[in-house]
């Protein structure tokens, strides 16, 4: 009988890097998968090692949080009480028994089987730490499938990672915090930085005082990058989107215009030069794992589908904890804390001490960042008429390549009234994606056509995957092999004549 | 308000039910739970077969759906992505090709084109099948649809012709004067009608248990496996092993897999087939969708570097007879069937929907509907729900 973890915990970004030391210290046997090389997710994303600079921390955000995790992670792997497995993808989670859970996994990076893996695996654990993070979320404008568009989050992890730029001189745009660092991360890099585009109207967050008091240290923040945006001389304009992104095979400018509260333009449109575009929509979670354990799910604040977690981060599904991104965006401390907490209450629920004062002030410091989150949240909305912004040929999903119109045709012609038949009829999400990057806009587009606000049942057909990510068929026919003997091809099989 | 007819089901037999008698001049109403084409219909792979059946009323039932596809919808046909592409069964040993050829002279007999496909001529029709193969057999009638599409579409039509869909709206029992079914009673008020169509797919046998009788279709979960988008013409047609007939016609609960690999116009491939009987659970099954992998490596074995993006499954109904349950019930006059069509609902539903339009409106069927007789089964047993 091979030995089964305590608990797997997946993904090694601040929630699971926290969850597994936690965990580990807490005395529980831990494993610990990670789709990238090297441990941090995409938040603390970094050079590798051996090619580390001193300047790399620059705009790196509790820098020191991280290296301590990572220092007791490779302490505690060398004592054995956490066994780390970078460059894996979980790609499907079954429960099939009460007692473990059993996840299959396949290689990501060629440095993975340098690390101790084999390329595909099947891996046990009584319970699970599930932190799969969040992904930026994406809006259809036109023009937006034009190379030089890219993701806040993709042009930021080029500079963290590649200390590479995708061009000389950009607009980044959306809503959200999020934009800033991004704008002053590409200035410090020498990119001329045309204007940051805000949505919505202000950076006041402190306009919920809730919210901003149980936070005290993001005021501080904020600050930093208003000083930082001034020292760059970046335009910060509100209440404005880009309408259009222009260019004749790539970028070469961008449409904007003043919107309302609902993003519905009220002034002139006019043109700003650059040759590529950042857009961030804020942040939501991957959700297939939790999903595919049937995990209950809501929307949150900021529209995004997420896991519903108790004050422990217990999920609806018996030794399923969910922390980080994937319980609703909040950041990389809340996902620490959550991480922390998540590990704590898992080893409590298996009949191992834990100090009841740290969990009470864990759970304190995740309402108080929540109450943050939820502020900030309703200070950067979506714009409610996004909608209103596309076009005929406006492309929603661009791996299958559907326009707005073949939407709009499935809804009022076929009769797609929800998000499910409008992917069935129409194919956005269908492909190579999966719809990570079009569900949240095919969803708000179902229920915009429909008339009514954007719901679960709007966003669940999109969140959830079969399998989290593509598998080589070579892979999947070797679990069969490993399980049953395949039969000869036809022999036998005429027992219907 | 009362109709002429309420179908039951908007998947593709209800769809193409509500057009037929809607062409034919009745007043229709279809009620749906969900969303259209929700079940069944949206969990296949749009085969509109003739090479997997033995000689038989099924097969008679499909050769006369060909006609209604290629005749009475052939100007339709690209709204749902029809497509004659032929289907090539292949058999790995000389004892497979020989029942390969018996099955193809009762096939012929019945009417149905069928060539004899010799070892070395399998590379002219699939380039990339595995060298060792034994023979094949071609089936020129064999074709594709998006099963999706054509609910749709037909609903669309219908709806032009003055029938109303009403998705989101549940069946929860029956209007009755004596023995007779005179309507509906669904969560969003009743529907009085002259007959009351039971399509409810996989979930018939649940509609006629509100009206008193047994019609016992159980569902058979299939897997099919979706690959990564491939160069156009990669696997030009529908190409199974030839288990695949074996296993639609056995009533083993336990998983049997035979593998069905094909094309499609955005260019995924799409691995069938896997039948077993475990009620309605949806897990993945790691054994079904791993056995669909390997069985189809074996005849493509191009596909083993090849990506899967998605799995879905859907359940088929399915009658102990392996036939459709179609036509009016004796035992509740006023209800009629059009359910229990196992794999092969997409492909008959074009006939089946017209036939029913013709026995409604009392005229001759094309076809002779007594062997789907509703209640030609036996009572219950212990232990069939």
């Amino acid at each position: 009988m091979p030995h089964v973890p305590d608990v797997a915990v997946v993904g090694a970004g601040p929630a699971g890097l926290a969850a597994a030391v936690e965990a580990a210290e807490a005395g529980l046997d831990v494993l610990l998968i990670d789709t990238a090389g090297q441990p941090g997710g995409q938040y603390w994303r970094h050079y590798d090692r051996t090619h580390a600079r001193p300047e790399d921390r620059i705009g790196h955000h509790d820098w020191p949080v991280f290296t301590r995790l990572r220092t007791r992670l490779d302490e505690l792997q060398a004592e054995g009480r956490i066994r780390y497995l970078p460059g894996h993808q979980v790609w499907l989670i079954t429960r099939d028994s009460e007692a473990a859970f059993t996840l299959r996994v396949t290689a990501t990076t060629s440095t993975s089987t340098a690390a101790g893996g084999a390329s595909g695996e099947t891996l046990t654990a009584h319970a699970l730490i599930l932190c799969p993070g969040g992904y930026d979320r994406q809006l259809p404008v036109p023009g937006w499938d034009l190379p030089g568009v890219l993701t806040a989050g993709g042009a930021q992890a080029l500079l963290k990672g590649h200390r590479t730029s995708a061009g000389r001189r950009a607009v980044v745009a959306g809503t959200g915090p999020f934009l800033l660092p991004v704008a002053t991360g590409l200035a410090r890099a020498g990119v001329r930085v045309a204007a940051v585009i805000e949505a919505n109207a202000t950076v006041g967050w402190l306009r919920s005082p809730a919210g901003a008091v149980s936070a005290p240290g993001k005021g501080v923040e904020a600050l930093r990058y208003a000083a930082s945006m001034a020292r760059h001389r970046i335009p910060y304009r509100t209440r404005t989107v880009i309408r259009e992104v222009l260019g004749d095979g790539r970028v070469d400018a961008v449409r904007v215009a003043r919107v309302d509260g609902d993003g519905r333009p009220t002034g002139p449109d006019e043109e700003i030069t650059v040759d590529f575009v950042a857009f961030g929509w804020g942040f939501t979670p991957s959700l297939e794992l939790p999903l595919m354990l049937g995990a209950e799910t809501a929307k949150d604040t900021d529209g995004s589908l997420v896991v519903t977690v108790d004050e422990l981060q217990r999920s609806s599904v018996d030794g399923l904890y969910v922390a980080g991104e994937a319980t609703g965006v909040g950041g990389a401390t809340l996902a620490v804390t959550e991480g922390r907490l998540s590990a704590l209450a898992l080893a409590g629920d298996r009949g191992l001490p834990a100090d009841p004062t740290r969990v009470r002030r864990l759970r304190g410091a995740v309402r108080r960042a929540r109450r943050f989150a939820t502020a900030m949240h309703r200070t950067y909305p979506l714009p409610r008429a996004w909608p209103e912004w596309l076009t005929e040929t406006t492309l929603v999903c661009r791996c299958e390549e559907v326009p707005y119109a073949d939407l709009r045709r499935a809804h009022h012609e076929l009769g797609a009234e929800d998000a499910r038949t409008l992917k069935l009829l129409a194919r956005p999400g269908m492909g190579w994606c999966q719809g990570r990057v079009c569900g949240l806009a095919t969803a708000g587009i179902a229920a915009w056509l429909g008339g009514r606000e954007t719901g679960v049942d709007d966003l669940r057909p999109l969140a959830g995957r079969s399998l989290a990510v593509p598998v080589p068929l070579g892979e999947l026919a070797a679990l069969a092999e490993e399980t049953t003997p395949l039969e000869a091809m036809d022999e036998g099989g005429r027992n219907g004549d | 308000m009362s109709v002429d007819l309420v179908v039951v089901g908007a998947g593709v037999v209800g769809a193409a039910s509500a057009y037929f008698a809607t062409m034919a001049g009745l007043r229709v109403v279809v009620v749906e739970r969900g969303a259209i084409a929700g079940g069944t219909s949206s969990a296949g792979e749009g085969n509109v077969l003739v090479s997997d059946k033995e000689a038989g009323p099924e097969l008679d039932l499909a050769r006369y759906s060909q006609r209604v596809w290629r005749e009475d919808l052939a100007e339709h046909g690209d709204l749902w992505e029809f497509e004659s592409k032929g289907g090539l069964v292949v058999a790995s040993s000389a004892q497979g090709v020989a029942s390969l050829r018996a099955l193809a002279v009762r096939q012929r007999r019945a009417g149905i084109e069928v060539r004899d496909v010799a070892r070395d001529e399998l590379p002219d029709y699939e380039p990339h099948l595995a060298p060792q193969l034994a023979g094949g057999a071609f089936y020129s009638q064999d074709a594709q649809v998006q099963p999706m599409l054509v609910a749709a579409h037909l609903l669309r039509l219908a709806r032009a012709g003055g029938a109303q869909v009403r998705t989101r709206t549940e069946v929860t029992g029956f209007l009755r004067a004596g023995d007779r079914v005179t309507g509906v009673r669904t969560s969003s008020g009743d529907v009085a009608a002259g007959a009351v169509l039971n399509a409810a797919g996989t979930w018939a046998g649940g509609i006629a248990d509100l009206a008193g009788v047994r019609v016992p279709v159980l569902p058979r979960r299939g897997f099919i496996l979706v690959t990564q988008p491939m160069p156009t013409r990669t696997i030009r047609h529908k190409v199974y092993a030839a288990e695949y007939v074996g296993d639609v016609a056995s009533s083993d609960a336990a998983l049997q897999t035979s593998p069905v690999v094909e094309g499609t116009a955005g260019g995924t491939v799409l691995i069938g087939a896997s039948r077993e009987r475990v009620g309605f659970d949806r897990t993945v099954s790691v054994a079904a969708i791993g056995t669909l992998a390997a069985k189809a490596i074996a005849l493509f074995p191009m596909l083993r570097g090849v990506r899967a993006i998605r799995t879905y499954l859907g359940f088929r109904p399915y009658c102990p007879d392996h036939l459709p349950v179609i036509g009016p019930d004796p035992r509740a006059p006023g209800l009629w069937h059009a359910c229990g069509h196992e794999g092969a609902g997409i492909g008959l539903s074009a006939g089946t929907g017209k036939l029913i339009s013709q026995a409604l409106v009392g005229r001759p069927t094309d076809l002779n509907l007594s062997p789907f007789a509703p209640d030609r089964f036996p009572p219950a047993e212990e232990g069939t729900r």
